[in-house]
């Protein structure tokens, strides 16, 4: 079965606005304006797209489709998973292209991260949260951060892991951040600016946590055959979605160290037919720190336990052996709930990663984790 | 019902009313298959082991270990922004059911995993019972 999808289809077009902490834009409109500038690098014009994809909090598919003037779109679906929706998103687009529904798939987020309501109070509302709403909202555990920390905790207990480890991923993302013009996190950051800023929910301080910003970012996804015309095809080689023992709730997890990535992973590899040792670049998303080691081991880089000492030595920065993030991250780009990842990925295998390229980037890979425990992987290749 | 109370309400369910109407009489309890035994929490319409719907509510003694925890600094809720900070517990029971919830008259640097802790009732409004922590 593993292998279907594999060659099926390839990003042809990326779009992103600016990211900031404050905007005079709708959600609509920064969706509208990303999803254009995706369109036209594409090639494309806005009424060759046949299948949508929103992200699954915020504006839906038939307001893209007006404000687009789409005549002609065959499948529109979600993939309501929080930070994992983007990446599962580019497996949904891709079954419904290697189905031969679609040629062509916008997938886009957009949101008011920072000018609408908060991460706190968003939570609440959403009904994957309900359990966490009636059992842990009212004890006082309300935010990701403080849902969060426990698996933190947990995985610093188990295995001797440290804040200066997830220190070290806050300063990379920062160093990354600063080589790009479009990432809200300019001022370099250092240990002593890590370990003096405030404690959000301890492990977590504020340089753990990842930001709250304005902006939209899409992602066109077309059938291998006629990508193979476009200016920069990115090919998906191996993609996956998988999901946590008891999603709904962190605390019933048999293992709050293991999330959903651990079971999708080997499958997206399986179907790429590559090795670990052939991802020059990854794209991991990084709500807080500490995810990032979790993702690692669960992506098999190393060892569950290990990822703390996986991250250490400038491994992940530029110029490491594996470099994660190269746009910033959630933690110093801006949070596009990791449709900027795909954005980034599918810069540096085309070798337009600017100041940031990490060198012959062939292979790399992208991840989304979400709404408690979700995972998504996808692996692609560029052009050669 | 809650006069003057800003911290957010649970909005029970059918499957969980009998745990929050067991609280507020003063019992923990935790949801067990009527069929296999199995414990689970929190509460839902069948098990997940054998799928039977049938359900027995079986008292807890309360006493547990501490799995993992958190401090909370930065007051996410009006509710709680003279609290802060406030560590919240994972704590494990009997059976491997688990429960999060705020762990009083406690300091950050004496926890342990694997620590005793125990619940304690606490009356929140007139009909609302939240089961809380001490160390044991």
């Amino acid at each position: 079965m593993s292998g279907t999808l594999n060659g099926k289809a390839a990003v042809t077009g990326i779009g992103e606005t600016a990211y900031s902490r404050g905007t005079d834009k709708s959600s609509i409109g920064l969706m509208l304006e990303a999803s254009l500038k995706a369109i036209a690098d594409a090639g494309l014009h806005p009424k060759q797209i046949d299948g949508v994809i929103p992200y699954s909090l915020g504006p839906v598919a038939e307001e893209i489709m007006t404000g687009l003037g789409l005549e002609d779109v065959r499948f529109s679906v979600q993939t309501p998973m929080g930070g994992a929706s983007a990446v599962a998103a580019l497996q949904a687009a891709s079954m419904a292209i290697a189905a031969g529904v679609c040629n062509h798939v916008l997938l886009v987020l957009g949101r008011r991260g920072y000018s609408d309501s908060r991460v706190a109070t968003r939570l609440a509302a959403m009904p994957q949260f309900r359990l966490i709403s009636e059992f842990e909202n009212p004890i006082g555990a309300i935010a990701p951060a403080q849902l969060y920390a426990p698996m933190a905790r947990r995985h610093m207990e188990m295995f001797g892991t440290t804040t200066d480890q997830f220190a070290e991923i806050a300063i990379a993302m920062r160093e990354h951040a600063i080589l790009n013009d479009n990432a809200i996190m300019q001022k370099p950051l250092n240990l002593e600016d890590y370990k003096s800023a405030r404690m959000i929910s301890d492990p977590f301080r504020l340089f753990d946590c990842s930001l709250e910003s304005d902006g939209a970012c899409a992602v066109i996804v077309s059938a291998a055959n006629i990508a193979k015309d476009t200016r920069a095809p990115v090919t998906i080689l191996g993609v996956a979605e998988g999901h946590p023992r008891s999603p709904s709730t962190i605390t019933q997890r048999e293992d709050m160290t293991t999330l959903g990535l651990a079971t999708a992973a080997p499958r997206a590899f399986d179907m790429a037919g590559v090795k670990h040792k052939d991802i020059d670049v990854a794209q991991i998303y990084d709500c807080f720190t500490y995810t990032v080691i979790c993702e690692i081991e669960d992506l098999g880089f190393c060892k569950k336990g290990e990822g703390g000492a996986f991250v250490e030595g400038g491994r992940i920065r530029l110029g490491g052996e594996l470099p994660i993030n190269t746009h910033g991250g959630l933690l110093s780009q801006a949070h596009i709930a990791g449709m900027n990842h795909i954005y980034e990925l599918v810069r540096q295998l085309r070798g337009e990663g600017g100041r940031a390229q990490v060198k012959d980037a062939q292979i790399g890979l992208v991840t989304g984790y979400g709404d408690l425990g979700d995972g998504s992987i996808a692996i692609m290749q560029g052009a050669s | 019902m809650s006069d003057g109370y800003i911290k957010p309400l649970p909005e029970p369910s059918i499957d969980s009313q009998p745990f929050w109407d067991a609280l507020n009489e003063g019992r923990l309890v935790f949801q067990a298959c009527g069929d296999c035994g199995k414990l689970r929490h929190y509460p839902r319409p069948i098990c997940d082991s054998c799928y039977s719907d049938q359900v027995d509510w079986k008292p807890s003694d309360g006493k547990g270990f501490i799995y993992s925890w958190t401090e909370t600094h930065h007051p996410f809720h009006v509710g709680f922004r003279g609290e802060t900070p406030y560590i919240l517990i994972t704590a494990e029971f009997e059976g491997g059911v688990r429960m999060q919830t705020q762990l009083l008259d406690a300091k950050i640097e004496d926890l342990k995993v694997g620590m005793p802790v125990e619940v304690v009732l606490m009356r929140a409004t007139g009909d609302l019972t939240l089961p809380l922590l001490r160390l044991a």
